[in-house]
C-alpha cells in the first residue's frame, strides 16, 4: 500500500500527486443539484459531465442527473454557442425543469466562450430560466466552483424589490444533505424563517418511494432564490465556502451579510446559534440547549480516550477547520491540518486557531496534497485520521484508525444522511472518533488487558 | 406501435430523425442496420465519456508500472484514479504506480503562457521521487487547444533521463466518445511499446487483449489458461505492466476479449509481426467452453485439447450444483443491459443459462461492427473518426512470425474458428429485443417503463434512477465492488450477486402500511 512514498521530502513545484481537491465544475454542479427542479448543465466535452456525475452519484448513492453541451472537436475551434443553444432547447423539451443551471468547462473558459451571449440568443421557454457561471477548472478547486454557481444565481435571479421578507439567508457551505437539514432543524427551532441556497437535502437523499422522479421534492425554488434579495441579512457558514455569495448579495441587493465558521462541534454551532438568536430575538429553546448540554457531557464523560491522540485532518478547507477546533474542544491535538483548496486564508485561520488553544507543533497547509500529508506523517505519526475515502490508503499503510467525515466519501453508506454539523453533528462525530480509538484500543490490547467497562 | 415507435414519438421532429437511426427492434434474420459512433445530441443525457477517458481511462490507466502524468487542470487525473477497479498487484521487480494519480494541476498562468515548462518540471520531480521505468502523458482539452507539444516534451525527457516516455494527445473533445481515446491509446502502445522487448518467443504463448482485470476478471482467466498449459505473454491492459508488453510480439496467438477497445492493437500486430488473433469471450460458461475449445483448436495439439476438456469439465463440476441453485430463483426473469462496446455481448450468454431474457441492450460507444460483426468492416468515415489518428504498421521481417500458414488459417476459419472474425451483439440477440445505441436518461426511463426488465445491468449514472423505480439494478462497468464475474467461478459470483440483488429483502419494505391500507377507521354516521 503506497509503497512508492518515500519518507523523505522533497520539495516540488509541478507535480501534483493524489490531490486532496478536484475541479470547479463538480462544484458548481452540486451546488446546482440544490435547486429546485433544476437541471445543471456542463459546458464542455461530455467526459465532464459523465466524470462529475459519477464522482457526486458515488458520494450519495444517489442519481445526480446533469446534461452536456457535447463538445467535439469543431465546437471546441468554433466556440460552442450551437452545442449549448441545441442544448437548452433539447433539455427543455425532453426534460422540462423550470431552470437550467450551466457551468463551464477547461474547455469552453479556454476558447473564451461567452455565455452570456449564447444564453442571450437561445430560445428559452416562457416562465422558464436560464443561468450561468464560469468555473475554469484551472483556477481553485470544487468549493470555488460550488461559490461561483451560488454566486451565478444570485446574479442572475435574486432581486431587491424594496420590501423586506423578514428572513434569513443561509448559505449552508459544502455539506451533506443530512448537514443541511439539521442547519434547517436549528433555524425552525430558533424561530427563523428564513431561505436556504442551495439546498440538496430531499434531492440528493431522496427517499426510495418506487417511483423515480428526475426531479424530487427538494431544492431551492426559484422564487426563494430570488426573494434573497429581500432578506434581512445573510450568513454565510464556512468562510472560504460561503462569503463569496453573501458578499455578491449584498452587493447586488444591500442584504448585509456575516460569516461564521461552519457549526462543527460546541463552540462553532453556539456561534451558530448565537447568530440565529440576534437575528430572531428569540430565546434559544430548552431543546437546543438540551442537545448542547449532552454534547458536553459527552466529552467530559469519554475524554480519557481522546484527549491529547494526535490527528491528521484533511479535505475541504471550512471543514477541515471546523472539524479541527471540534478535535481540540475533544482534547486531541491537530497535528496536521490540510486542503487542497488553494487559498492564504486558510493557513491565516489554522495559526489563530493553534494559538487560541496554545497548542504547538503542529502544521497547517492549504494548496497540499495526500502525498505529502502521508510523507509528514511517516516522519512524525498521528492516532487518527478524518478525512474522505482517499485517505484510506494512508490509514492501511500507516495502520491508523479513520473516521470518516467530509468530501468524498465514495467507499461507505449513510454518511450523506446524517449531520456532522450542529450539537447533533458533534454526538455523531464524537461517537465515530472515540469508536474509532476505542476499537484500536480493543483491537492492539494484551488479552489480559482486554477491558470489559471502558 | 411497438415500443421502439412508443418511445421515438415523444421526440421532437428533429430528435427523431436523429434518433429513429439508433434504436431497433431486433428481428433475427434481417440486416438490423443501426447508426452508431456519432456525435451525441447535446444536452440529450447521454452516458457516455470523453476520449481521455477512454484513452487514460481504460487502455492506459491499468498498466502498473507506469507513471502516468495527467498534463492539464486537477479534475481529469482526479476522476481516473481508483476509480475503473482494474486490480493490479506488483512485485520485488515490478513498481506499481496503482494508488497514484499524478497531475500537472495546470493553473491559470499556465494555461496563458503555456503549460510544457510544469510538464517538464513535473516529469523531472517524478523521476527524482520514483524513478520510473517508463512514463506516459497524457492530454486533456486545454492542452490541445493551447497548443503545448507533449511530443516533443516526451521526446526530449526520454533523452534527458534514459527511460521510455509516451506522449498520447487524448483530448476530451476528440471523436464522439470514450472511443477514439482507445484508439489513439492503441497507436501509443503499437508505436513505441509493443515489439521493443527481446524475450525468447516461448511454447503456446498468448497475449490476452482488451482484458482490464476489472474486479480480478484478468487473474481467473489466467488461472484457467495457465491450468491448462499455455504460457501467457502479456495482458492488455488489465495487471498489465509495459516491462510484458514489450514483448508481446514474441505470442503465437492473440486472444481478444474486448474487441471494441483493442481491435486495432489485434489487427495492428497481425500485420507487423504476424499473430494471429481470436475473439474470445470468458463471460458465462458457453462463452468460456467455446473459447477454450477455439484456442485448442488453433494450437490443435492433443495434449493441450485434453488438458482442456478435463479442465472445464473440472471447472464446471464445482459449480454445477450451485449455478442450477441459482438458475431456479432466476430463471424466466428478463433484463436490459446497457454497457460499454463489448461488455452487453458478453454478458447475454451467461443471462441465458440462468435463464434470463435479455429485453432490452445497447452499448455506450461501440462501432457499427460491435453490433453487427466485424464484415461491415471497413465502414465510412465521418469527420469525427477522420480527427482520430489512424496509423498504419508494416511487416517487420525481423520479427515476424506466424504459427499457421495463411491456408491453415483459412481451413481454421471454414472450421468455424473466430479468427480474425467479431459476431457482435447480433449474435447472442433474442428476436424483439429493443436495442439502443448511445443510450441515454430519457430512452433508458420510458423503455424501462414500457418493457419492465427484472433486472437492470449497468453502470453507476443510471444506477439509483433505475433502482429508485423499482427495478435491482447492478453496475456491469465496475460489478459493483465484486467480480470477479469471468471464469467458472465468476458465473458464479454473478449469479450470486443478481440473486441476492433480486431477493434484497428491502424490495418487500418499499411500500409503507398506511400506503397500503386505508388508515382512516369510521363509522356512518346516524347508526348508532
Amino acid at each position: 500500500m503506497l509503497d512508492l512514498t518515500p519518507k523523505e521530502i522533497a520539495e516540488r513545484s509541478a507535480l501534483r500527486i493524489n490531490p486532496l481537491k478536484t475541479c470547479q465544475p463538480v462544484g458548481a454542479m452540486y451546488a446546482a443539484l440544490g435547486v429546485h427542479n433544476c437541471m445543471p448543465h456542463s459546458h464542455g466535452s461530455q467526459g465532464c459531465c459523465s466524470f462529475h456525475r459519477m464522482f457526486l452519484t458515488r458520494h450519495f448513492k444517489d442519481p445526480a442527473i446533469a446534461s452536456s453541451s457535447s463538445f467535439t472537436e469543431g465546437a471546441s475551434v468554433f466556440g460552442g454557442g450551437s452545442n449549448v443553444k441545441t442544448a437548452i432547447k433539447n433539455i427543455f423539451d425532453i426534460y422540462d425543469p423550470d431552470i437550467i443551471a450551466v457551468h463551464t468547462t477547461c474547455l469552453s473558459e479556454t476558447i473564451g466562450d461567452d455565455l452570456v451571449g449564447y444564453i442571450n440568443d437561445a430560445k428559452i421557454p416562457e416562465g422558464k430560466v436560464v443561468v450561468h457561471a464560469n468555473t475554469p477548472s484551472y483556477v481553485g478547486s470544487h468549493i470555488t466552483g460550488y461559490s461561483n454557481m451560488i454566486t451565478g444565481l444570485i446574479k442572475y435571479l435574486s432581486e431587491n424589490t424594496g420590501v423586506k421578507n423578514g428572513k434569513l439567508g443561509l448559505f449552508p457551505g459544502f455539506v451533506n444533505p443530512g448537514d443541511m437539514r439539521e442547519m434547517k432543524k436549528l433555524m425552525t427551532l430558533m424561530g427563523v424563517e428564513y431561505i436556504m441556497l442551495p439546498d440538496t437535502s430531499g434531492v440528493m437523499d431522496a427517499p426510495m418511494t418506487g417511483t423515480y422522479t428526475m426531479f424530487p421534492k427538494g431544492g431551492t425554488t426559484i422564487d426563494e432564490i430570488k426573494d434573497l434579495g429581500n432578506c434581512e441579512l445573510s450568513v454565510g457558514l464556512g468562510e472560504m465556502t460561503s462569503e463569496m455569495p453573501a458578499e455578491f448579495l449584498e452587493k447586488k441587493c444591500k442584504v448585509p451579510y456575516q460569516v461564521l465558521p461552519l457549526p462543527i462541534g460546541i463552540e462553532l454551532t453556539d456561534q451558530y446559534i448565537m447568530a440565529l438568536n440576534h437575528f430572531s430575538k428569540n430565546e434559544v429553546p430548552y431543546a437546543i440547549e438540551e442537545e448542547r448540554g449532552q454534547l458536553v457531557d459527552i466529552l467530559l464523560d469519554s475524554h480519557q480516550y481522546s484527549q491529547n491522540k494526535k490527528v491528521a485532518i484533511y479535505g475541504d478547507p471550512d471543514t477541515v477547520i471546523a472539524l479541527a477546533q471540534f478535535a481540540l474542544e475533544m482534547g486531541m491535538i491537530p497535528k496536521y491540518l490540510a486542503t487542497g483548496t488553494p487559498g492564504k486564508i486558510f493557513e491565516q485561520k489554522v495559526a489563530a486557531l493553534f494559538e487560541k488553544f496554545g497548542v504547538e507543533d503542529c502544521i497547517g497547509k492549504g494548496n497540499v496534497d495526500l502525498f505529502e500529508l502521508h510523507q509528514w506523517i511517516k516522519n512524525d505519526g498521528v492516532d487518527l485520521l478524518i478525512g474522505g475515502t482517499h485517505g484510506k490508503y494512508i490509514a492501511k499503510a500507516e495502520d491508523i484508525p479513520l473516521v470518516r467525515a467530509g468530501f468524498p466519501i465514495v467507499d461507505r453508506y449513510v454518511h450523506s444522511y446524517l449531520p456532522i454539523v450542529g450539537y447533533k453533528g458533534g454526538m455523531r462525530l464524537a461517537e465515530m472518533i472515540l469508536n474509532a480509538l476505542m476499537d484500536r484500543q480493543d483491537r492492539n490490547c494484551a488479552d489480559e488487558d482486554m477491558e470489559m467497562i471502558m | 406501435m411497438n415500443s421502439r415507435d412508443k418511445v421515438l414519438d415523444k421526440y421532437s421532429s428533429k430528435i427523431y430523425k436523429n434518433r429513429k437511426e439508433h434504436i431497433i427492434q431486433f428481428e433475427e434474420g434481417k440486416p438490423n442496420l443501426i447508426a452508431a459512433d456519432t456525435r451525441a445530441i447535446p444536452g440529450i443525457l447521454t452516458n457516455r465519456g470523453c476520449c481521455y477517458a477512454g484513452c487514460k481511462g481504460v487502455v492506459i490507466g491499468p498498466l502498473k508500472d507506469v507513471a502516468t502524468i495527467v498534463h492539464g487542470p486537477i479534475g481529469c487525473s482526479y476522476y481516473t484514479w481508483g476509480t475503473r477497479r482494474s486490480k493490479s498487484k506488483g512485485d520485488e521487480n515490478t513498481k506499481d504506480f496503482s494508488d497514484y494519480c499524478f497531475s500537472t494541476d495546470m493553473q491559470e498562468t499556465d494555461i496563458v503562457f503555456g503549460g510544457e515548462k510544469k510538464l517538464k518540471k513535473a516529469i523531472k520531480e517524478v523521476v527524482e521521487i520514483f524513478n520510473p521505468a517508463c512514463i506516459m502523458i497524457c492530454s486533456t482539452c486545454p492542452v490541445g487547444l493551447i497548443g503545448d507539444d507533449i511530443h516533443a516534451v516526451a521526446a526530449e525527457a526520454e533523452e534527458l533521463y534514459g527511460i521510455k516516455v509516451l506522449a498520447f494527445s487524448c483530448e476530451g473533445y476528440k471523436g464522439v466518445s470514450q472511443s477514439g481515446g482507445h484508439h489513439i491509446a492503441n497507436n501509443g502502445l503499437m508505436k513505441h511499446i509493443i515489439g521493443t522487448g527481446d524475450a525468447e518467443p516461448v511454447k503456446y504463448s498468448i497475449n490476452l487483449l482488451g482484458e482490464y482485470n476489472i474486479g480480478g476478471d484478468g487473474w481467473e482467466i489466467e488461472r484457467i489458461l495457465k491450468r491448462i498449459g499455455y504460457n501467457i505473454v502479456s495482458v492488455m491492459t488489465g495487471d498489465g505492466s509495459v516491462e510484458e508488453m514489450k514483448n508481446a510480439h514474441t505470442a503465437d496467438l492473440n486472444l481478444l476479449q474486448c474487441h471494441r477497445s483493442i481491435n486495432y492493437i489485434a489487427e495492428m500486430l497481425k500485420t507487423k509481426y504476424g499473430t494471429a488473433w481470436l475473439k474470445v469471450n470468458f463471460i458465462g460458461l458457453n462463452g468460456i467452453k467455446k473459447s477454450l475449445r477455439d484456442v485448442a483448436a488453433f494450437f490443435n495439439d492433443p495434449d493441450l485439447t485434453a488438458r482442456t476438456e478435463a479442465v472445464i469439465a473440472d471447472e464446471e463440476d464445482e459449480i454445477k450444483e450451485a449455478m442450477a441453485a441459482f438458475k431456479t430463483k432466476l430463471e424466466g426473469k428478463t433484463a436490459a443491459v446497457y454497457v460499454g462496446g463489448s461488455r452487453t455481448h458478453h454478458f447475454i450468454n451467461l443471462l441465458k443459462s440462468l435463464g434470463v431474457e435479455v429485453v432490452l441492450a445497447g452499448y455506450e460507444f461501440a462501432h457499427r461492427d460491435d453490433y453487427e460483426g466485424r464484415q461491415v468492416l471497413p465502414l465510412k468515415m465521418d469527420a469525427d473518426s477522420k480527427n482520430i489518428e489512424s496509423i498504419v504498421v508494416e511487416k517487420d521481417p525481423a520479427k515476424f512470425k506466424t504459427f499457421h500458414t495463411d491456408e491453415q488459417l483459412e481451413e481454421l476459419k471454414k472450421a468455424g474458428l473466430p479468427i480474425e472474425s467479431y459476431d457482435g451483439l447480433w449474435a447472442e440477440l433474442s428476436p424483439n429485443a429493443t436495442v439502443t445505441d448511445d443510450f441515454n436518461h430519457f430512452e433508458t426511463e420510458e423503455f424501462v417503463k414500457l418493457l419492465k426488465p427484472d433486472i437492470f445491468f449497468s453502470g453507476i449514472k443510471d444506477k439509483y434512477v433505475v433502482q429508485k423505480a423499482g427495478i435491482p439494478s447492478r453496475q456491469i462497468h465496475s460489478y459493483d465492488y465484486g467480480g470477479p464475474y469471468a471464469g467458472f467461478k465468476g458465473a458464479l459470483n454473478f449469479a450470486r450477486d443478481v440473486t441476492l440483488a433480486v431477493n434484497t429483502p428491502a424490495w418487500d419494505l418499499v411500500q409503507a402500511p398506511w400506503k397500503r391500507e386505508p388508515t382512516l377507521e369510521g363509522s356512518l354516521g346516524g347508526t348508532e
